[in-house]
């Protein structure tokens, strides 16, 4: 597993307060995870942060998963 | 109570009379503002009425792109801002016939959009912070309607249901939105009022005198304030006592 990737389910598993494990790249936030729409957003800003990227509003909308987000990052972090 | 130190606050229409009241009251309780506005000059002379912690951010909120700017140019000089005041307003009156689409689409344009814009732009770092205060200034005739201000009325009526949307959103981030509306507030707008005029309007005022600037100012501060931090969705009236909602 990609250092990303690992990095992706931490930030998760500690922003929605949810067990590791459950972090899976199957895993909708909202479906899977108990997150809101909210929860969503603030996701992004956090991945943000810690790949010190930018996410478009419209490229935002399509990670939908834990999977959608680790490979979002691994194509477009630095 | 109601301590502002440390904390940072972003006022529009800061030269107006009920604006420079905010600016002075959240400085006086120990924030540092900026101070945004049209007229540079007015803006200057308030901040060096103020001393230190005050910085001068001249905007036209009628200009898209000028919105944009003002809460990164806010982040910039104070390095975040805890508190937004949209302040800003203009009046376009004419009775309703008469209103021009002009008309229409300026107040609602300075009024409501440019506090749609700096709210979207100043509540994203308010959420990652789990704090924040917006205060938007509506205006009773926002919830009374006045004959004359189809415009001014829509538009301040729409800040309230704006707010309360937004306040449901984020309340659970520790991040509230309120707004305080003015009765008849002594400014330069209403000095323009004959004598008969005030008369009139004074008969519908139990307090039965005009409000200050300061009295809508002292309610901000409230709002603005750690003390307030479970009064979230609200509209504030300081009018004395003319309309009781």
């Amino acid at each position: 597993m990609s250092e990303i990737a690992d990095q992706v389910k931490k930030i998760v598993a500690e922003h929605l307060g949810v067990e590791p494990a459950k972090v899976t790249e199957n895993a909708s936030f909202i479906d899977d995870l108990g997150a809101d729409s909210l929860d969503t957003v603030e996701l992004v800003m956090a991945f943000e942060e810690a790949f010190n990227t930018e996410i478009p509003d419209d490229a935002a909308e399509t990670i939908l998963t834990v999977g959608d987000a680790i490979k979002f990052l691994e194509k477009n972090a630095a | 109570m109601f301590d502002l130190s440390g904390k940072t606050a972003l006022v529009t229409g800061a030269t107006g009379g009920i604006g420079g009241a905010i600016a002075k009251a959240l400085h006086a309780q120990g924030a540092t503002v900026s101070l945004s506005g049209t007229r540079k000059e007015a803006l200057e002379a308030l901040a060096a009425e103020l001393g230190e912690r005050a910085h001068v951010l001249p905007c036209n909120l009628g200009v898209a792109e000028e919105v944009e700017k003002l809460v990164p140019d806010a982040e910039a000089a104070m390095g975040q801002v805890d508190i937004l005041v949209n302040n800003a307003g203009i009046t376009r009156d004419n009775i309703f016939m008469r209103l021009t689409d002009e008309a229409w689409d300026q107040v609602i344009a300075v009024n409501l959009t440019s506090a749609f814009r700096l709210s979207r732009a100043a509540v994203r770092s308010m959420m990652r912070r789990r704090a924040g205060r917006i205060i938007s200034i509506t205006s009773i005739v926002g919830v009374t309607g006045n004959a004359g201000q189809g415009n001014y009325a829509a538009a301040k009526a729409a800040m309230i249901g704006m707010s309360k949307s937004l306040a449901q959103e984020v309340a659970s981030r520790g991040v509230t939105v309120n707004c305080v509306a003015p009765g008849f507030i002594a400014t330069p707008m209403t000095d323009a009022l004959n004598e008969k005029q005030r008369e009139s309007i004074l008969k519908a005022v139990p307090a039965a005198r005009l409000g200050s600037p300061a009295d809508i100012a002292n309610a901000c501060v409230y709002l603005a304030s750690d003390e307030a931090g479970y009064v979230t969705g609200q509209t504030l009236h300081v009018n004395g006592g003319m309309a009781m909602i």
